[in-house]
């Protein structure tokens, strides 16, 4: 097969990076905030799988399921914390909870 | 027995911390012990010393105790030291002698009243001060008792200061008199920059070393200090202060504002007479401030109703006289003066206090009337103390103080025809409106009836201040009278002599003929008008010159009203234009200017997570664009 | 391979897009679902075939699930599209868009900076990522155990107070 340039690996990587950052900036919505974030860390796993595929080792792929189980662990803490933000504020607006300005 | 001398200030200094710390547990008679025995002791003490120092004289006739240094900084050093010559002695003996029958007076006038231990604390400390001032043997401490003497007549003045009006008229005396203290200050600077010490003797020896006479540092060192003389005996320009200083009780206007604080600028041209020698100009205002304000003083107080406005305009007068003596040189006169009037006036004032008391507090002369039957005593030591005031020919001690000073007005070098006739038409004055006062007060039909009759020490203290009115002119009289000059040959160990210029024999005789015809004259013209029949006076009054004229001499020349405009209104205009602090906006606007900066810094922490999100992206962006540009 | 890779990785991001841009929960993480295949499918051109089963198992199958059912337990359905309109007006877009854009150009300049490589031909095999794992990152699996520990303690801690009533907003 013809070869795939590194670059437009790592450009994918980096267009669905931006795509999740707008989206982080964007939503208000606790729930669609973290699934940004998901996608954030799905695209910065393959920067790493793409790097490790170019020197032919498996080591992108170890970075990437620590990067996985990373995300796991957050998407679980993340989603405790929404429920405690609805039942605090009555809503999943992220917003809501400012208290900390000035 | 000269070495006393520290004792008959520290007794009135110790009744006034006694008073001060436990006056309000002490019983009222232990008070008034305390108060009046203090005063008591130091007058038998100074009479002791005085005796001590006539028999036996110190060597220059002066005597100076040194206490202890006061001041020890590089090259100052201020002693506080004690100097006793003939004029500090004779002041010193008028102020405690005069001041015991006050106290004594006080003992029973102000029984009554809540404050009584309050009122022995501040007059004890009045005394001492004033002693102070009167012993000081160097300008510093003089400047200490000056000070002294005026915060007590502000305590004194507004004593009941429950009344607001007590407490205004209190500070108006106060500023007043400070505008005066500051120029004395500003010249006490001058005096020690140019001649390196405060010390009297030491400074009259070297001003008169180092400065000719008429220049420019002499006049200036005078002028400033004529300046918180004028401020403190109540001369013009500064004179507006004495008449609503009478909202304090009769005896502390009989003490402070007749007998002694007010003739302490008087002491202070006379103790520095050297530096006023040097400066002739200065010397010649002084002459001319006096003749000025005795005459206007006198108008103010032919038309006052009120009794003790009367006796201060009156002592703003007499005092114009004390002044028109130092400015001609008659130095001793002036002392004279000052002496018969301590008396005088303050028996008057003693005596305008039984009547007022009588009367329910009423001040108001025209309400008053036929009082010589119900108060025998108090009429007849007030008309002796009025005739004293007068100047009844040769009876009266008033009348020997105040002739010599207008023969000296006459014949001494720096004199003139016209201040001796400012002095005659005072004469007049003063005795057509003392007698205005005692036909108002004491003649006439009885307006309302007496309240209140004077005791024992009320009255013992009136009898023996009347008895000195009378007989303390004795002491000098006249070459065309006996010519007994004690008491000028005392002073003239003190004090120089008068300049006098050559006149023909006999003259002084005619002076005192005038003298005397204008007296008589003005008590008869007194008598027509205010006790046969006062309709005149009333018609008069009723014209339009009549009203403008009676208007004007009320308020005392309108002093109040100038000052009014031309300095107390500015001055709020001022203060109320600076209300919002302009000078402090430079520190307050640095200060608003870092709050603007923190608030826009705290906006920045909106609280919110995509806010804080879109900061780590956008310092993303910077640090790429910073690793991109290396 | 190459047009797999191509077509995927379009996939990709139109499905990226698509999911943030959805008004309706569930519809957003479906989209997102078909993403993360998408991209699965571009890790196993590349030669990772045992992560992009686990991208497909794990991701899209554990994380997302878990994520529909908070979607149902929050009543994000047709519900709440009126209050996500509201949230999401297109004036919203437009400072992150640029945010991002300018990022994806810096990203973009950089990668474009370095020497031009290609992907390698080979397959890392699961066998090969198995001993990496065992040997080399021994350290590092005992630590992502670790942290899923502290993420399953964390959770329900955090979860543990609630009451019932006060679940859905």
């Amino acid at each position: 097969m013809t070869a795939i340039p590194m670059e437009y690996g790592l450009v994918l990587a980096a267009v669905l990076f931006a795509i999740g950052l707008a989206g982080v900036l964007v939503r208000r919505n606790i729930i669609f905030l973290l699934l940004s974030i998901e996608i954030m860390l799905n695209a910065s796993g393959l920067a790493f799988v793409v790097a490790g595929s170019r020197w032919n080792q498996p080591d992108g792929q170890v970075m990437f399921l620590f990067i996985l189980t990373t995300a796991a662990a957050e998407v679980a803490v993340g989603l405790a914390l929404a429920l405690r933000l609805a039942s605090r504020f009555k809503t999943l607006d992220v917003d809501a909870a400012s208290k900390m300005q000035g | 027995m000269l070495s006393y001398l520290w004792l008959v200030l520290a007794l009135p200094f110790a009744g006034f911390f006694v008073l001060a710390v436990g006056g309000a547990r002490l019983p009222k008679s232990a008070v008034a012990w305390i108060g009046v025995g203090t005063i008591g002791a130091s007058a038998l003490l100074s009479i002791l010393i005085g005796a001590g120092f006539l028999i036996a004289p110190p060597p220059h006739h002066a005597y100076t105790q040194t206490l202890w240094t006061w001041i020890h900084v590089g090259a100052v050093t201020q002693k506080v030291s004690l100097y006793l010559d003939a004029l500090s002695l004779i002041m010193m003996l008028v102020v405690t002698f005069v001041g015991f029958w006050i106290h004594l007076y006080s003992a029973e006038f102000m029984e009554r009243d809540e404050g009584y231990s309050r009122y022995f604390a501040y007059m004890n400390l009045f005394v001492g001060s004033m002693l102070t001032l009167v012993l000081a043997d160097n300008l510093l401490l003089l400047y200490l008792g000056w000070e002294g003497v005026g915060l007590c007549s502000y305590l004194l003045i507004g004593f009941w200061y429950k009344d607001s009006v007590n407490g205004i008229a209190a500070c108006k005396a106060f500023i007043v008199t400070r505008i005066g203290d500051t120029a004395m200050l500003v010249g006490l600077f001058l005096l020690f920059f140019s001649l390196h010490t405060l010390q009297i003797q030491d400074l009259m020896h070297r001003a008169v070393e180092q400065w000719p006479v008429g220049s420019g540092l002499a006049t200036a060192a005078a002028a400033l200090l004529l300046g918180g003389a004028v401020g403190k005996s109540a001369q013009l320009p500064l004179q507006t202060w004495l008449p609503d200083a009478m909202a304090g009780p009769a005896p502390v206007s009989s003490l402070i504002h007749a007998a002694t604080m007010v003739t302490a600028g008087v002491y202070l041209i006379a103790r520095t007479n050297v530096l006023f020698a040097l400066a002739p100009v200065v010397q010649a205002i002084v002459a001319i401030i006096g003749a000025v304000t005795l005459v206007g003083a006198g108008f103010s107080a032919l038309t006052q109703w009120d009794i003790k406005r009367v006796l201060a305009y009156s002592t703003i007068s007499q005092i114009g006289y004390m002044f028109l003596a130092l400015g001609v040189g008659a130095w001793s006169a002036a002392i004279f003066h000052f002496m018969t009037h301590a008396f005088f006036k303050s028996l008057l004032f003693l005596g305008a206090g039984v009547v007022i008391q009588a009367q329910r507090h009423e001040h108001n002369m025209f309400k008053m009337g036929g009082l010589r039957k119900q108060l025998p005593v108090t009429f007849w030591t007030f008309v002796i103390g009025a005739c004293s005031l007068a100047a009844l020919p040769w009876v009266t001690a008033g009348f020997y103080s105040k002739d010599l000073i207008l023969w000296d007005a006459w014949h001494s070098q720096q004199g003139s025809a016209w201040l001796w006739a400012a002095g005659v038409i005072g004469a007049f004055l003063t005795s057509l409106y003392t007698f205005r006062m005692v036909f108002l007060t004491f003649f006439g039909e009885q307006r309302q009836p007496v309240d209140h009759k004077p005791r024992l020490r009320v009255i013992v203290a009136l009898v023996v201040l009347a008895a000195f009115a009378l007989c303390s002119g004795f002491l000098e009289l006249p070459q065309t009278l006996g010519n007994v000059p004690l008491f000028t040959s005392f002073l003239h160990n003190a004090l120089p002599a008068v300049n006098a210029r050559p006149f023909p024999t006999g003259l002084q005789l005619l002076f005192q003929v005038v003298t005397a015809v204008v007296v008589l004259g003005g008590i008869y013209l007194s008598y027509l008008l205010f006790l046969r029949d006062r309709g005149f006076v009333q018609s008069a009054t009723n014209t339009p010159v009549g009203q403008v004229l009676h208007r004007f001499w009320f308020t005392g020349w309108g002093f109040d009203w100038l000052y009014d405009r031309l300095l107390v209104r500015p001055f709020i205009w001022l203060a109320r234009a600076d209300k919002g602090d302009v000078i402090d906006l430079i520190y307050s606007e640095i200060a608003s200017v870092t709050r603007t900066l923190h608030e826009l810094a705290s906006a920045t922490q909106t609280g919110r997570v995509r806010w804080y999100a879109m900061g780590i992206a956008f310092g993303a962006v910077i640090i790429l664009a910073i690793v991109r540009s290396r | 391979m190459t047009t797999t890779f191509y077509v995927s990785a379009a996939v990709a991001i139109i499905a990226t897009a698509m999911a943030v841009t959805r008004s309706h929960g569930v519809h957003a993480l479906l989209y997102l679902i078909v993403s993360f295949l998408a991209v699965a499918m571009v890790f196993f051109v590349m030669g990772a075939p045992f992560i992009a089963a686990l991208e497909v198992i794990i991701y899209a199958g554990a994380i997302m699930v878990l994520f529909i059912f908070a979607a149902m337990m929050f009543n994000l359905g047709q519900q709440a599209v009126p209050q996500e309109r509201q949230w999401l007006k297109p004036g919203m877009w437009i400072i992150p868009s640029l945010l991002a854009a300018i990022l994806l150009a810096q990203l973009i300049a950089l990668v474009f900076a370095g020497g031009g490589r290609n992907l390698a031909a080979g397959i890392a095999t699961p066998r090969e990522v198995g001993i990496a794992l065992f040997a080399p990152y021994l350290l590092g699996v005992e630590l992502a155990s670790l942290l899923l520990l502290s993420g399953l303690v964390g959770a329900y801690h955090i979860g543990r107070h609630l009451r019932r009533s006060d679940a859905t907003p």
